[in-house]
């Protein structure tokens, strides 16, 4: 655990280090803060989509964060040769994998309770009140599903080796997810077999990563999910993680070190 | 006594590029073994196999056949790596983390206690002269810095088999001299030091025993005095005649 512990902490400092994540960090925090000092006449549908743009915010600079981090992890790692007096140390591949899983996630999450904390004040100041649980289930579930992305662009990146070509492929691959995923068995209904199988495999094959966006609830103000139902997507997410890590695992074991 | 690098029939073959499914083999059946204290050059020019070598004992490429151990444990282990430290031949470090960072990081990797790791860090920045810049990114560093921090953190886990892939390429004769004195350093702490090296005079003053690879193929090996006595020539004169090389002036 120290060794992945280790890793994920370099991961932290170099992100830290980087002048485009505080591009990207300081926009979205200023815009967040921008949209919640705009008075709008105290109409409470303005103020809902000022909330709404402001989750959407979030939800695409967390996705751009967690994607452009993990995109270049490992190519640099090759690139850079950084790799070679790591794993002269009593390091394994999974290891650095894990590392950079772990790192790559933790990065994701500090961004993100830092959004949140934006969006938490501007909300509540404006609003007078305060769901905070609410917006802790929301932080949570859409953490645990930038996990399933982060795992999803580690593989990525041991596959393709260009981390721009990786980028952009896991960026439409799970915008594509989020928007047209839940509606994959639908389509299937409609096409003839054996489309009809193919596209059915598909809606149970893909990750959902739809039922982790509760943005609505948020903006509406509606009730939490229940913590059940909170717990089994976050086993889920943990399970596609751990799968997409195990295959990432098994294709850099064997892969040559030099790019 | 039990060697610490123990190579048997090691044989490294790679499907070459741009040639469809033609092999190129890089270590051919390579015998090695060399014992505690020693300090081992592995010499042999551009491509003769030497970093492929140094590759497989540091579980970076996998061999083809045969096998390959540091001390006793077979490389593919990551235990087998827990006592040895490596300085690769450029400086390849996360530029971004400053020379202490980096050192507390590979601390951490080899699991020191942070007292112990505190104290090997001030110990290792004082011996590569880095302690008054190691606050400093390393990308800020020159190419002899930087080769320095590379050589701290090769000691950083006070390692009993150092593998140094051509320390000094690249340095000024002060760095070179700084080099070859932690390698006697080292010998004298009775570390095994194995190291490739083009710098032939360099071997000839520090290694114990050399062993020359051209094409894959280990073309001798023994102690420098007694390979000097049996071939009645320097060690340049005997590398030059393995690897074929006739002077103008002897044509």
């Amino acid at each position: 655990m120290n060794t992945i512990f280790a890793l994920a902490n370099v991961v932290i400092k170099e992100l830290c280090r980087r002048k485009d994540f505080y591009v990207l960090f300081v926009l979205t925090a200023v815009l967040t803060l921008l949209l919640g000092s705009v008075s709008f006449f105290q109409d409470i549908k303005v103020v809902r989509y000022v909330k709404e743009i402001a989750l959407l915010l979030i939800w695409i600079s967390a996705l751009v964060i967690a994607i452009a981090t993990t995109a270049r992890q490992l190519p640099a790692e090759r690139e850079h040769r950084t790799i070679f007096p790591l794993l002269a140390k009593p390091v394994t591949r999974g290891q650095v994998i894990l590392g950079k899983f772990v790192g790559c996630w933790l990065a994701c999450g500090l961004a993100l309770v830092v959004f949140y904390l934006f969006f938490g004040v501007v909300s509540g100041s404006r609003e007078h009140s305060w769901p905070v649980l609410n917006w802790l289930q929301a932080f949570w579930l859409q953490w645990s599903m930038l996990g399933i992305v982060v795992a999803l662009v580690l593989l990525g990146s041991i596959v393709f080796a260009a981390p721009s070509s990786n980028a952009t492929i896991c960026f439409i691959l799970v915008l594509g997810i989020l928007l047209l995923g839940r509606h994959l068995n639908q389509v299937a209904l409609q096409q003839p077999e054996p489309l009809r199988s193919v596209v059915y495999g598909l809606y149970f094959f893909i990750p959902h990563l739809e039922w982790y966006d509760v943005r609505d609830l948020i903006i509406y103000d509606h009730q939490l999910i229940g913590w059940g139902d909170c717990a089994l997507a976050s086993l889920y997410a943990g399970v596609y993680a751990a799968l997409l890590l195990f295959g990432a695992w098994l294709l850099f074991r064997r892969k040559p070190l030099h790019l | 006594m039990e060697p610490i690098i123990e190579t048997r029939n090691l044989r490294v073959e790679f499907r070459a590029q741009n040639s469809g499914s033609e092999k190129k083999v890089a270590v051919k059946d390579l015998n090695l073994r060399i014992c505690g204290g020693e300090v081992f050059g592995f010499l042999g020019p551009n491509g003769a196999g030497k970093t492929t070598t140094m590759n497989v004992l540091l579980g970076f490429v996998n061999a083809t056949r045969g096998s390959a151990c540091l001390f006793g444990v077979d490389v593919r282990e990551p235990i087998a790596r827990q006592r040895i430290g490596y300085l690769p031949e450029l400086t390849y470090y996360y530029k971004f983390l400053t020379a202490e960072e980096l050192l507390r990081f590979y601390a951490r990797i080899f699991g020191l206690p942070r007292a112990v790791a505190d104290q090997r860090i001030e110990q290792l920045l004082k011996l590569v002269e880095l302690d008054t810049a190691r606050r400093r990114l390393i990308k800020t560093y020159s190419k002899g810095m930087q080769q320095r921090v590379g050589l701290a953190q090769a000691l950083i886990n006070n390692p009993d088999l150092l593998i140094l892939d051509e320390p000094t390429s690249g340095l000024d004769p002060l760095g070179r001299m700084k080099v070859r004195e932690i390698i006697q350093r080292l010998k004298n702490e009775g570390k095994t030091v194995f190291f490739s090296s083009h710098e032939l005079g360099e071997v000839e003053t520090v290694c114990d025993r050399v062993a020359i690879i051209n094409q894959g193929e280990l073309k001798v090996e023994g102690r420098v005095a007694d390979l000097v006595r049996e071939h009645q020539a320097n060690l340049e004169r005997i590398f030059l005649n393995i690897i074929g090389y006739q002077p103008e002036s002897d044509a």
